[in-house]
């Protein structure tokens, strides 16, 4: 029993974001568990967005690679707890930063930030003074920056 | 309860179905780059809420096989959403308040929800569901003081949309039968009781922007019997074109 969800880990563990290709569903924190039932395997993930479009193209790949070494699975999708940026792991963010997107800050530290405005860092030049453009990048998980110093326009990933 | 069930999630869910097709109208037309980024994603959130709760609503009742067939194969009055989010979009400022009336009385009712609800898959996804109706309503917010604290063309442009969209307030707060009952079953929160919260931000907000605030005495309403306005036609043909012509066409 625990061997297959081990073999799934392994084989789900190195899968992409269709919309942010050089980061793992792992580094973002979206798979939350994998369980064997009776018949098949049960792979639960939280959506970071619920309307994301990349949603149903991530179902496929996980069913894809699991039917590859032969395993039989099905999705569920969790929103409680609601998916948290805090999920994405050190390793994503360091990736994150070197791709150009500014990763997002702690929740808690961002909560203080009412009082004392959190600032971001430019992924380009490392410069502090920064902008918000608009709520809404390039996609639903993103906002738009720009760089007061090297006037580049940058996304940051939204905390939440 | 199953009937209440599904009634409940399809009335929710037609809500922000038919605005998130009203939003994504925008798409390729919004004022600048950055407005034409964030309505279309926000019909994107939308249109993803509206299809969660019509899977929701296909689970409880088996007559109903997929979510396409609750958003693109029901006749008009099938159709169980306010009058307010089917108008027409009107300007971008008619666009933006009428998003912040609906976001923000959604995120109060998905704060209720998140409370208390008898129907655990959606209790867990309104834990979700708040927090981006929540980035909507302070979205549109910062849109509505811009633009009433703006310019004397803009703040006519917005105290015009107040006008025109006071007739359709009144349905969002009536409370029927139906949402009695809901209440009862500790399913739903009963519209009248998401008043006080949406009123005060509502107050604040126009107050801040310079604007009139909202006549909710009008009483419009017919969207939940399914007796909907004219331009709902239009909309229908529109958003149901492809499964119509097409019958069980898919990406």
């Amino acid at each position: 029993m625990e061997k297959s969800t081990e073999k799934a880990w392994d084989v789900l563990r190195d899968l992409t974001d269709p919309e942010l290709p050089f980061l793992t569903l792992d580094d973002l924190g979206m798979i939350r568990e994998i369980k064997q039932n009776e018949n098949n395997l049960v792979v639960t993930i939280s959506p970071t967005y619920i309307g994301c479009p990349a949603v149903s193209v991530i179902e496929e790949n996980i069913i894809h690679v699991l039917k590859k070494i032969g395993v039989e699975a099905t999705i569920e999708k969790s929103f409680s707890p609601p998916w948290s940026s805090d999920w994405i792991s050190e390793n994503g963010r360091k990736k994150m930063e070197e791709f150009g997107i500014a990763p997002p800050h702690s929740k808690e530290s961002e909560s203080f930030g009412t009082l004392l405005p959190k600032k971001v860092k430019c992924p380009q030049c490392s410069s502090y003074e920064t902008v918000k453009v608009s709520e809404f990048g390039s996609t639903a998980c993103k906002s738009l920056y720009k760089c007061l110093d090297c006037k580049e326009p940058f996304d940051r990933f939204k905390c939440v | 309860m199953a009937e209440i069930f599904f009634e409940g999630l399809i009335r929710i869910a037609d809500d922000n179905l038919i605005l998130g097709h009203r939003t994504s109208e925008w798409c390729g037309h919004a004022p600048t780059l950055e407005e034409d980024l964030a309505l279309p994603n926000i019909a994107l959130d939308l249109i993803g809420h509206a299809q969660t709760l019509y899977c929701l609503a296909c689970e409880i009742n088996p007559n109903y096989k997929n979510e396409d067939q609750l958003a693109f194969l029901r006749l008009e009055h099938e159709y169980k959403n306010l009058l307010i989010v089917e108008q027409e979009n009107g300007d971008f400022g008619n666009t933006v308040l009428r998003l912040f009336y609906f976001s923000t009385y959604m995120k109060y009712f998905w704060q209720r929800v998140k409370l208390a609800c008898s129907l655990k898959k959606l209790k867990e996804f309104s834990e979700k569901a708040f927090l981006e109706t929540s980035y909507h309503s302070k979205y549109a917010s910062q849109w509505v003081v811009t633009l009433g604290d703006g310019t004397d063309e803009s703040n006519k442009k917005m105290s015009d949309a107040v006008v025109s969209l006071d007739p359709f307030l009144g349905e969002l707060f009536n409370n029927d039968d139906f949402t009695e009952m809901c209440s009862q079953n500790d399913f739903l929160p009963e519209p009248l009781s998401i008043f006080d919260s949406w009123n005060s931000e509502v107050k604040a907000v126009l107050q801040k922007g310079n604007l009139d605030l909202p006549d909710i005495s009008l009483k419009k309403r017919g969207g939940r019997i399914g007796e909907h306005t004219e331009t709902f036609g239009y909309l229908l043909s529109d958003l149901q074109y492809m499964q119509r012509a097409y019958p069980n066409s898919s990406w």
